[in-house]
């Protein structure tokens, strides 16, 4: 397992993280490690198995009735935002 | 006073021997004196414990109050505290505020429990040595120059050395766990769904649970009782009545049927720390417990899948973290793209990224099949094996970790060394397995852990056998030298 630098680059840009270059040494060497630790599953017989989707048994998604159950907070919520006005989140321009 | 248990201090409290602001002070006392070296505390809240003390010295002098009301504890600065900076130890939320309580934090105020402050951990959780703090490394109370286990280590390291005399962790693959292996603590994460997870800064949802370190079984059946139960705010919390955890702890342990992990003591466990375990396996059968040799042939593949699983998860919880609502924003963002990849870039640490991009490229298409699908195939059959297993025995027995303690920058180098730190933890976590670790001895100075993992809900189990066992031994009341 082996990973080219544009390899790293493009994991990067799916998980939208800017990459340094100090950075990119790092995960060169350490991704495929990782890749390759977990390749060890291949050998594992599953053919019948189903992949387990919930940690307990015979468990599923609750459903609540459609009510409102919170009160407006938003102020308090917008004080931990970088950018507000006017209740609204700034972001930079996204339509010229 | 900072060597009682919850339950000495309980008492003495009711007894009016001394009042909840007196052991409170008595703590904030101790943490502005020890802490520095430790660095165990992100934030200390002070003035609100103070309040919070009182507060509860009133309600006891009204002749009212339940078993925990006065007595101080630390949480983990995983969990969201209304008014007080919450930060998972990352620059990413370096500045965040929470405006509300993890239902956690709610419960145990209800309870009467007094804040201390914010514990120290891995960054996001991620890590198993406190190593990936942004706040920094927190160091072992029993040797200055070694990690206390993570990624829970701010609170581990702050209930050994008395300066906070109980505290609230979470596990993901053994945060709870290792860290109290390592520091001579007793330490249980229950069932997945049996504590809220609403408020918990999430990780890998499907695996993180929150549980408490303490220093015996007995505490630790009083607080978790009291944090756990249904919460309809969580959509995996499980609607199941607890049981009084301490009622039972008492109950003989003759006839239990005690299976030992075969696939616990193969290469990999230092000598010495196997010759501790046995030597508890002993303790057990003198309690009249029947050992049994029981084997899970796919549980040396927890650490490949817990590999996969867990970053799949953390890559799409953390993808909240946009620079937008919360949390780290970067300076004169060009557009919306660098908006979020220069936050996220700037925001979070080496390893939390690392396990972001492990999680993008195994659900990335064309990989998804044969990373993420084939994981959660083996983690079935994983669980299939613990479920085999608990048709012959009621309680599975090994090592909580392969080494005692080691030295500060020993293994940061190396994620996959980092990684089988917690070769005997995960399967519990995978499994959604109740499991805690209670000390069973020293190696040169440090601290060894005894693991037990139960069936689904049997966290009464296995406070009753951790009880029983320190009946018989003194290991869990040594206290590191200098904090006594």
């Amino acid at each position: 397992m082996s990973l080219t630098r544009d390899d790293v680059l493009d994991i990067a840009r799916l998980a939208r993280l800017a990459i340094t270059p100090a950075e990119m040494p790092g995960l060169s060497d350490s991704l495929p490690k990782i890749l390759t630790f977990v390749e060890q599953l291949s050998a594992a017989q599953t053919a019948d198995v189903e992949p387990m989707a919930h940690p307990l048994d015979g468990q599923s998604q609750r459903l609540r009735s459609d009510t409102v159950s919170e009160t407006d907070a938003h102020e308090r919520y917008q004080q931990n935002a970088a950018r507000v006005e006017a209740s609204l989140y700034l972001v930079p321009k996204v339509i010229e | 006073m900072h060597t009682l248990t919850l339950a000495g201090i309980s008492a003495g409290i009711k007894a009016r021997r001394f009042s909840s602001v007196e052991v409170t002070q008595h703590f904030l006392g101790r943490i502005e004196r020890l802490n520095p070296a430790l660095n165990a505390f992100i934030t200390v809240t002070a003035d609100q414990a103070l309040a919070q003390a009182a507060a509860a010295d009133q309600v006891v002098a009204a002749g009212k109050g339940g078993p925990l009301t006065g007595v101080p504890i630390a949480h983990k600065d995983i969990f969201c505290t209304d008014g007080v900076l919450t930060t998972c130890a990352s620059k990413m939320l370096s500045n965040f505020v929470s405006p509300y309580d993890a239902t956690v934090v709610r419960k145990l105020k209800e309870a009467g429990v007094v804040m201390l402050g914010k514990t120290n951990m891995d960054e996001f959780a991620m890590g198993s040595s406190n190593e990936t703090s942004w706040y920094g490394p927190v160091k072992n109370p029993w040797d200055l120059s070694r990690v206390p286990g993570g990624s829970s280590g701010g609170s581990a390291a702050a209930v050994a050395a008395r300066i906070a005399p109980a505290a609230t962790g979470t596990d993901t693959g053994g945060s709870i766990r290792q860290p109290a292996a390592l520091t001579a603590l007793t330490g249980i994460k229950p069932t997945y769904g049996r504590v809220s997870r609403y408020g918990m800064i999430a990780y890998a949802s499907s695996l993180d649970q929150g549980g408490v370190l303490t220093l015996n079984a007995e505490d630790a059946a009083l607080l978790l009782g009291a944090m756990s139960g249904f919460d309809e705010r969580d959509s995996t919390s499980v609607d199941l009545a607890v049981p009084d955890y301490t009622a039972t702890l008492n109950q003989p342990l003759k006839g239990i049927k005690v299976g030992i992990l075969k696939e616990f003591f193969g290469k990999g466990l230092e000598a010495t720390t196997e010759s501790l375990v046995r030597d508890a396996l002993e303790v057990y059968e003198r309690l009249g417990a029947t050992l049994v040799e029981v084997s899970l042939p796919n549980l040396p593949l927890s650490v490949p899948t817990y590999y996969v699983v867990a970053p799949a998860e953390c890559s799409s919880n953390l993808s909240r973290f946009d620079g937008v609502r919360f949390g780290y924003s970067c300076a004169e963002p060009k557009d919306l793209l660098d908006l979020y990849t220069r936050s996220r870039g700037e925001g979070f640490g080496a390893e939390v990224k690392r396990r972001i991009m492990t999680g993008t490229y195994v659900l990335s298409a064309g990989y998804y099949d044969a990373y993420y699908i084939k994981a959660q195939k083996v983690r079935q059959l994983i669980s299939d094996d613990f479920k085999r297993a608990f048709a012959q025995v009621d309680l599975l027995v090994g090592p909580t970790a392969p080494t005692t303690a080691f030295e500060l920058g020993a293994k940061v180098d190396d994620p996959i060394t980092m990684y089988l730190n917690d070769i005997y933890t995960i399967g519990a976590n995978l499994a959604g397995l109740p499991a805690m670790s209670i000390p069973c001895g020293f190696v040169e100075g440090l601290p060894v852990g005894l693991q037990l993992i139960g069936p689904h809900f049997a966290e009464a189990k296995l406070l009753n056998a951790a009880h029983q066992y320190q009946q018989q031994t003194e290991w869990h009341r040594r206290i590191p030298a200098g904090y006594a």
